[in-house]
């Protein structure tokens, strides 16, 4: 079994040690610092946290204005507001002026629980790679977190990064190194592509290994990267096996699913299936107990693999 | 020539008119209020180098109501940012000059607005940026009387005086119009002076069209310590030009040929002379 750890977590260590190493760093949230766990930037760093309180659209203004003055601020807030509240502010404050703020969210998806459908952000990539020049990283892990965090600082220009609130499986080795921009195969096969962001990789692995015991060979196409996509790595998978699932924890409208349909039906048509939140709004529950009723567990993933290769 | 505060005010006014009048589109009236506050700022004030529009220690300048770009334009070509010739290309397709201010493409514009309600933050922003940096930089930003009724606005207020930013100047452009009609009428704003000392604020207010008394303000905003400054300048929409003075239709239209030829021959020193 692996290492269960919530990619809120990681984001904790990464932006301290981030912190250490760059003191251009700045992060500013809206009273979620505890939950977010920008509580302990704050904590180490005091003169470079900014307490907006609840107030989203301030807080994006005032990251805009810290990165127009030179500094690479990180504004943290549960996804919702991060890229709800305050959309009109990171289009034309941050994206269209392409200044270098990470929009670093938390609380992202269905696996918020109990808090409910208000709560949980099921549109925010499809927000925020509508912006252009807008870059959205859904790591699946702890460590791809990490190395995320230090990925967007290093890079200028605007990032929108996505964390999950739940314990989530260490999937990546630890000397993960980031390729931007770039996709990564988990698991090779024949016979289906699982191409997947976020936390859903780690459920795509394990319906990998449901479908090998059944006699399917599944590829596994991790994308961190849902802009800019990795446009090469898909049309090869998709070549390469004839047949599509996505899988996120997500609407199905306007995320990957929809990414990757854009970049199939233009170039390489090939059978799809999307496995993500089916344009509903979600409801409060253990994460668990939701990834069920919602379809994002390996038997939806099994499922939607055996439906897609039969429409090859 | 622009060897008098009266003459490049006038000269800015000039240039609104005629690059609204060759936009065919654009905001002379809250634009024209504007031009007296924007000489001081950017002749006087403002610590700047048109040759290096970049230089990191400037004072900043956000215009928070971004569609008063033919006075921000107008002002950055005359003190030398960019050929005053390049007005003319104001709202044209390929011109960097866009409707509303582009600071990735635009010398001397340090913040991109348009969206009313945000700029405010992004000074807050550069107020902090200097702090941090332990900089004597200053952060200078312009609102709008109907640009107050933006919640953002209130965020930013109730920000900037928890961080007490004094290097952070905002003058309200209170000229009481917005596009619909009288401010009172469209949303009341009043008592807009309580409200903002209410925020921590330390409020002066002024007549936004007389060179002493802003230089007056800036002058108590520089030396006031722990809260920021809010110059409530009383201004006139339209200021200059007798048909656009105080009528609301002049928000957002630009004049015609005969009405550009009459706003121009207004403005001349010698109607400049016999106002003072």
């Amino acid at each position: 079994m692996s290492k269960m750890i919530a990619t809120r977590d990681a984001y904790k260590e990464a932006l301290v040690a981030l912190g250490e190493q760059n003191p251009k760093v700045v992060v500013l949230d809206a009273d979620l610092a505890k939950s977010t766990m920008t509580i302990a930037f704050a904590q180490r760093f005091p003169e470079r946290f900014f307490s907006i309180g609840i107030a989203e659209a301030n807080m994006t203004g005032i990251a805009a204005g810290l990165a127009a003055s030179g500094k690479i601020p990180f504004a943290s807030t549960f996804a919702i507001f991060a890229t709800g509240r305050a959309y009109e502010q990171i289009r034309n404050s941050i994206g269209y002026p392409h200044l270098n703020v990470k929009i670093a969210a938390t609380h992202a998806g269905i696996t918020v629980g109990e808090d409910g459908a208000s709560h949980q952000s099921i549109e925010d990539m499809g927000l925020m790679r509508g912006i252009p020049g807008m870059t959205v990283i859904c790591p699946a892990d702890a460590v791809e977190t990490t190395a995320a965090v230090h990925a967007i600082a290093a890079y200028e220009g605007p990032v929108y990064l996505r964390m999950g609130r739940s314990a989530v499986p260490v999937i990546m080795p630890e000397d993960y190194q980031m390729q931007w921009g770039k996709a990564r195969c988990m698991k090779s096969g024949e016979q289906v592509s699982l191409i997947t962001t976020g936390m859903m990789t780690a459920v795509a692995l394990e319906a990998a290994d449901i479908l090998a015991e059944a006699g399917i060979s599944a590829e596994v196409l991790h994308v961190p990267f849902i802009k800019p996509l990795d446009e090469e790595a898909i049309l090869a998978t998709a070549r390469k096996t004839g047949a599509v699932v996505t899988a996120e924890e997500h609407s199905i409208i306007n995320g990957l699913g929809s990414a990757v349909a854009e970049v199939l039906s233009e170039k390489a048509p090939t059978p799809l299936v999307r496995v993500g939140i089916q344009d509903t709004f979600g409801e409060s529950g253990k994460p668990a107990q939701l990834l069920e009723k919602y379809g994002l567990t390996a038997k939806d993933v099994v499922e939607a693999a055996k439906k897609v290769i039969a429409k090859k | 020539m622009l060897n008098t505060d009266v003459a490049i005010a006038r000269e800015i006014r000039r240039e609104i008119v005629k690059a609204t009048a060759a936009a065919k589109s654009g905001h002379p009236g809250g634009s024209l209020s504007l031009a007296e506050v924007m000489t001081v700022l950017y002749f006087e004030e403002m610590s700047l180098d048109p040759m290096n529009p970049q230089y990191p220690e400037r004072d900043r300048f956000v215009m928070s109501k971004g569609h008063a770009t033919p006075a921000l334009y107008a002002t950055l070509a005359l003190r030398g940012f960019f050929p005053v010739e390049e007005l003319k290309t104001f709202r044209q397709i390929n011109s960097r000059l866009q409707g509303h201010p582009d600071m990735k493409h635009i010398p001397g514009v340090d913040f991109s607005t348009g969206s009313l309600g945000q700029g405010l933050s992004g000074a807050l922003g550069m107020a902090l940026a200097a702090r941090l940096d332990h900089s004597p930089r200053r952060v200078y930003a312009i609102i709008g009387d109907g640009e107050c009724q933006e919640g953002q606005i209130w965020e930013a207020a109730m920000a900037a005086a928890h961080y007490k930013l004094d290097n952070l100047t905002v003058i309200l452009d209170y000229n009481n119009l917005q596009i619909c009609g009288e401010i009172c009428d469209v949303m009341n704003i009043e008592p807009i002076a309580e409200k903002f000392k209410a925020f921590g604020w330390h409020v002066v207010e002024l007549d936004g069209h007389d060179f002493t008394q802003i230089r007056e303000a800036i002058c108590v905003a520089k030396s006031t310590k722990g809260q920021p400054t809010l110059l409530l300048a009383h201004t006139i929409k339209g200021k200059g030009v007798s048909f656009m003075e105080n009528k609301a239709e002049w928000h957002g239209s630009a004049p015609n040929a005969d009405q550009l030829a009459q706003a121009l021959a207004e403005l001349t020193e010698k109607e400049e002379s016999s106002h003072e």
